[in-house]
This record gives C-alpha cells, structure tokens and sequence, in this order.
C-alpha cells in the first residue's frame, strides 16, 4: 500500500452499471500468483559478484501499453473514436458530457465509461441522457488503466461508428501515464483553478491532444488570465488544441462541437 | 501518486523474466527513469518494497539511472538541457521543442542469483 496516494495492492477495480444494484464484476489488476518458491528468510549473506546480470531493456508500462494498442485495434476496427477525458476532480468533465451529449447523439452513436473510485453518480447523470455507459470504481486507485478499460467496453453496448467518451478519475498525475487506447486525450482546466496549471502538471498537458478551458462564464468573478493560461498550455504543448467554453451557459461549446464532428467525419 | 502500481509492473516483470532464467532470486534491477519521465524515484524506491515483498525480488537493490532532458529546437536545431516540457531554445526562443531524451521509462536489467542452499 503506498501512503503517498493510497494506490491499492489489493482489491482492484470494480464496474458497475446504473439503475442495475446486483450488477458489479471485478477487474482483476494482477492476475500472477507468487508461485511456490519459498521466501528467503536467511538473512543477508549476499554472495556479491556471483550474480549474473540479465538484460530486459523492456518499457515499464509495457504491459499497459500493449493492452492499450489492442484495445485501439478493437476501437479501429469498429470505427469507435475513443477521447479520454482528463482533469483535476471538479474542473466540469461530467457536466460538459451532459451539455453535449444531447446534440452529439443526434450524429453519432455515443457510448461513455465513467471512472471514479467510489459511487456511480456520474453514471447515473449520463444514464438519465439515454446513452449506454458503465462505470469503473477503481477503489483507491487514482487512474484508469488499459486493463480496466478492455474489460468495461466489453460491457458495454457500442454500435459501430460510435463516440466513446472516457472521463478518468479525477487527478492530473498518473492518469498521464496510462494509455487506454484511446484516439485523443482531452484534458480540462476551469477558470477557478490557476492559469499556471499547465506548467504544474506538464506531463498531462504534454500528452493531451485538447485542451478545454472550462467555466468561462465565472471570468468575471474570479482572478484568471485565459490568454495566460493558453500561452502556458502551449509552452508546455504547442500542438494542443485550444478550446474557451462553459459547460453551465453553453457560450464556446459549438466550437467544440464543430471541431469534434469535424474529426469524427475524418475518422 | 501512481508509483505503486508501476511498483507492481516492475515486480511482475522481473519476476517473470527471473524465472525464464531459472533464478534463485534478484539481487539488482536497474532502472532508467528519465528526468521528464513523471515519475518520483523515491517515491517509486519506497513502493518497490512493498511490491517486492515475498517475491524473488524481495532483496533486490533498486538502481535508478537518471537521463537528463534534451531537447532540439524545431526552428533552428539547437540542442540544449532541458528540466520541464515548457522549454525554450537558449538560442531562437522558439517554443517548438522536440525532447530527444529524458523521457525514458525502461527496465534495464537486473542481477539474478543462483539458488542458496
Ligand atoms: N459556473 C460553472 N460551473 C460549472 C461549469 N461546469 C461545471 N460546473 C460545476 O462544477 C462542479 C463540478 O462539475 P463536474 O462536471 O461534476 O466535474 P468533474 O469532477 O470534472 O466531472 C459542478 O458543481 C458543476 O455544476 C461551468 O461551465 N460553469
Ligand atoms: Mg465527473
Ligand atoms: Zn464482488
Ligand atoms: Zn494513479
Ligand atoms: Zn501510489
Ligand atoms: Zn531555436
């Protein structure tokens, strides 16, 4: 157990599908038993220079990324545009969902997994839109991996040619780390959070494809400079798509909405 | 932070290879952990263990190789040192960075030991 963040050994991830309560099956995070050899106990009589040194030059998230690449090739071959959805807990992930779904459906199939370590409340949000969506409660765990990921959209009803939206747990950390196979990142910032956010999270903003600024209509109310903020997400990536909207007052989402449609028609 | 569950990907990686070697236990691994890379080497000390308890890495000595970031410049092809993603090249102040190094998360190797006793 690490007492930095609480990341679980045990336990593992759980789904759980709206309105269906005797619904929940388990992911299985480390599916290896530690086999039969018997622990050494005896002490610390190292024999130095005995060893002989073997070399693996292997990626650490090796086994994430290649569950990952399969789980593009499964999204590629049905056509499903997958967009992870990345931010601090709050920044309006749930809430922009609510706001676009309704028109975006009218389009496309969309299908949605929602990542949170405990309740199904944002599942439960999605449901009342009439979209199929299940939900990935990772417990302690603080991201969404490509493990929990295969084993949700197998849960899930998804037609072909469809949107897939995965909002991650709410954290701008490891979720950076962890491919899950999607086509683009989208990572969320809101205006009552510091315009200096990309410069102290860059990874995530290094990674993301998009980059929303989310609750523009409290800009008069609070201290944020938009243009700064910008300028920073794109010192950090200067690829990033830049979008200003807010999720309450619906000022900014046809941009969104027009660039997204236009990169699912391309897909 | 994240580091205990890579902590674990790590155990389980050795592990597995260790015992395609036919080896008693690990007394190395060594780890290339770039300076960009996201990742808190003591942090990821300290999950390493816990992760490795009862495992054939459970004596093992975590060595960590810190590759300093390098970045090029996309205007004018400078190289120079790098510490965050938001660098800027010394030379053209252009923000298009391209990082050539620093980023690397790999296991590198380990040291196995034939079985004692
Ligand atoms: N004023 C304002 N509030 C918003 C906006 N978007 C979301 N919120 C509020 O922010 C809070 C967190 O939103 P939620 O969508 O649950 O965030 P999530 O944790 O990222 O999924 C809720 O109280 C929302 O009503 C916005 O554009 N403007
Ligand atoms: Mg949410
Ligand atoms: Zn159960
Ligand atoms: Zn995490
Ligand atoms: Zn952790
Ligand atoms: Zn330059």
């Amino acid at each position: 157990m690490c007492d930095t963040c609480g990341c679980s050994t045990e336990g593992g991830a759980v789904l759980r599908k709206p309105g269906q309560s005797d619904y929940h099956l388990h992911v299985n995070e480390h599916e290896h038993a530690h086999g039969e050899h018997h622990s050494h106990e005896h002490g610390d009589h190292h024999h130095e220079g005995s060893g002989r040194k073997v070399l693996l030059e292997q990626d650490v998230l090796q086994k994430n990324n290649l569950l990952a690449e399969r789980n593009r090739g499964y999204f590629e071959a049905r056509g499903i545009f997958a967009l992870n959805f990345l931010s601090s807990p709050g920044s309006g992930k749930t809430s922009l969902l609510e706001k676009i779904i309704p028109a975006l459906k009218q389009r496309f199939p969309v299908a949605v997994i929602e990542g949170d370590q405990q309740t199904t409340n944002d599942a439960d949000r999605i449901q009342a839109l009439g979209v199929p969506v299940i939900q990935i409660n990772t417990g302690s765990g603080c991201h969404l991996d490509a493990l929990m990921v295969n084993r949700a959209m197998k849960e899930l009803e998804m037609q072909d040619n469809s949107l897939l939206c995965i909002e991650n747990v709410g954290n701008l950390v490891c979720p950076a780390l962890f491919d899950l196979g999607e086509a683009l990142k989208v990572v969320i910032i809101s205006v009552t959070e510091g315009d200096d956010k990309p410069l102290k999270y860059p990874t995530i903003f290094h990674e993301a494809d998009i980059c929303i600024l989310n609750k523009i209509d409290l800009l008069p109310y609070v201290e944020f400079d938009a243009a700064k903020c910008r300028e920073n997400a794109m010192r950090v990536n200067h690829h990033l798509e830049w979008f200003e909207l807010s999720a309450k007052t619906g000022e900014g989402l046809a941009a969104w909405q027009e660039w997204l449609e236009a990169t699912m028609a391309q897909h | 932070m994240h580091e205990m569950s890579i902590a674990l990907s790590i155990v389980e990686a050795v592990e597995e290879r260790a015992r395609q070697e036919g080896a008693g236990w690990i007394s190395e691994v060594e780890l290339l952990v770039g300076k960009l890379a996201g990742i808190e080497p003591e942090s990821l000390q300290f999950c390493f263990s816990a992760a490795a308890a009862g495992t054939l890495a459970a004596r093992a000595r975590l060595a960590i190789e810190e590759p300093e970031g390098v970045g090029e410049c996309g205007e004018c092809g400078t190289t120079f040192p790098v510490n965050f993603y938001y660098a800027e090249c010394p030379a053209c102040r252009s923000l298009r960075v391209k990082i050539l190094t620093g980023e690397e998360f790999l296991i590198q190797s380990m040291t196995i030991e034939e079985e004692e006793e």
